[in-house]
């Protein structure tokens, strides 16, 4: 295991890093929307997110990816492995995501919705200003567990061809005949992101205003 | 854009048999890992502050490194350091032990839940430790643990697709064999995905049922 070695699969991990942080961002965005149509009035939008979240969270991600793959191209969508990868990560995560914030969303105390509606506010200005706020650090730290979980998970679209860390250590490990080196530096390089990743998640549960700031 | 489901379904047995081997692996791989979990959580709750130190290293590296890479390394480093297993058992022994590190930290949480005052009673009633563990912590324990290990027992069901890329021939590389075969790959998927998100809903209305069954002993607690 020399240090060029390492060093390419270090290059690479910068390519998990993006995939990772993409599609948990965009995979948050869905979840809230998701939200949203749990908490509107409208019966079709229930089931839609019921199906929505059953089927993402039902099905492995490497059968999901995989599907998404052959899925776009048969529909006439031609997307990079990048975009698709994307794609199919923020999915499956906002599905997760949205389970997570649905115990925040219940747990924002009727008296301060109450209190939106007498203060004239709409039930958009209500979600957007109160909810959301709310629910988002109340499970702040499942966001941050969600996000190891999706760093893990990133080394699946290894599979469909993006050239992220573990893909990069599988085509190393080929032509080196290495692969125990090197399997387990990229095991390594995961453990020290997700290391990492958890200690700025503890940084910022300390940092950030406790519940009884932000619910006052 | 031709779809046609039937000729996958036309593979019935085929399907039939890589379903078996995901259901084995799962249910074998979900008990190993609960056992090997459950052990690793007693010594560590038992063994004091240096053993408890030296086993959280192995639960910490397989929580924090992604399942892929933990069989790769097993399957294809494995016969470079003489560890040489064919597909299954190597599959088996990756699902067992990266389930055993997310059991292990199920069941610390566990003994950690069962208030320190019922050991005591115990062991003023003259309990042995083994008698405590068997009687006291493990009862009371079981209640809680439940719904996570269930939760563990779902993520381990759908961790069995990735056995598929070091030729495991469970449910996703048979069902993939033979959409390649019929040239009919997105069928072959929905198929597949179909099938995977019926187990896992039927795995969970189970989980579900069983919380359901236990929580009758719930008051007993108090």
């Amino acid at each position: 295991m020399t240090w060029q070695l390492f060093s390419l699969l270090v290059q690479a991990s910068g390519m998990t890093i993006l995939i990772s942080t993409i599609s948990i961002l965009v995979g948050l965005g869905v979840a809230i929307l998701l939200s949203a149509a749990r908490l509107s009035h409208l019966r079709v939008l229930h089931g839609f997110t019921a199906l929505f979240i059953s089927f993402f969270r039902g099905v492995p991600l490497l059968v999901q990816l995989l599907l998404l793959f052959n899925l776009l191209p048969a529909l006439g969508i031609s997307l990079s492995g990048f975009a698709t990868a994307i794609i199919g990560l923020s999915l499956c995560t906002a599905a997760y995501q949205a389970e997570n914030l649905r115990g925040g969303f219940d747990a924002v105390p009727k008296g301060l919705i109450e209190s939106a509606d007498m203060a004239g506010f709409s039930p958009a200005q209500t979600f957007l200003r109160i909810r959301i706020p709310i629910a988002l650090r109340l499970t702040f730290p499942a966001l941050v567990n969600e996000a190891i979980l999706i760093l893990k998970a990133s080394s699946l679209v290894s599979v469909v061809g993006v050239i992220e860390l573990t893909r990069m250590a599988q085509n190393l490990s080929a032509s080196t005949f290495m692969p125990v080196e090197i399997f387990a530096s990229a095991g390594l390089i995961y453990l020290v992101i997700n290391q990492v990743v958890a200690a700025i998640g503890r940084y910022a549960e300390r940092r950030l205003p406790g519940m009884g700031q932000a619910a006052r | 854009m031709n779809f046609d489901i039937g000729v996958i379904l036309a593979k019935g047995p085929q399907i039939l048999s890589g379903l078996g081997v995901t259901v084995l692996i799962w249910i074998a791989g979900t008990f190993l890992a609960a056992a090997l979990g459950f052990v690793i959580a007693t010594a560590r709750h038992y063994g004091g502050p240096l053993i408890g130190a030296v086993l959280a290293i192995p639960v910490e590296v397989l929580r924090g490194t992604p399942f892929l890479v933990q069989i790769f390394l097993l399957y294809f480093g494995g016969p470079y350091i003489g560890i040489t297993l064919d597909p299954i058992p190597a599959g088996l022994l990756g699902l067992s032990v990266y389930g055993a590190a997310y059991y292990a930290e199920i069941f610390r949480a566990g003994y950690q839940s069962v208030p320190p005052g019922h050991v005591e009673a115990a062991d003023c009633l003259g309990f042995s430790r083994g008698q405590t563990v068997l009687r006291i912590l493990l009862p009371e324990m079981a209640l809680i643990v439940l719904p996570p290990s269930v939760n563990m027992a779902i993520i381990l069901l759908k961790e069995t697709a990735l056995l598929s890329l070091i030729t495991v021939p469970e449910m996703t590389l048979t069902v993939q064999a033979i959409g390649s075969q019929q040239y009919a790959f997105l069928e072959s998927l929905v198929v597949l995905a179909l099938v995977y998100w019926a187990l896992v809903e039927l795995a969970g209305t189970l989980g579900r049922l069983a919380e359901r069954y236990f929580s009758r002993y719930r008051l007993a607690l108090k």
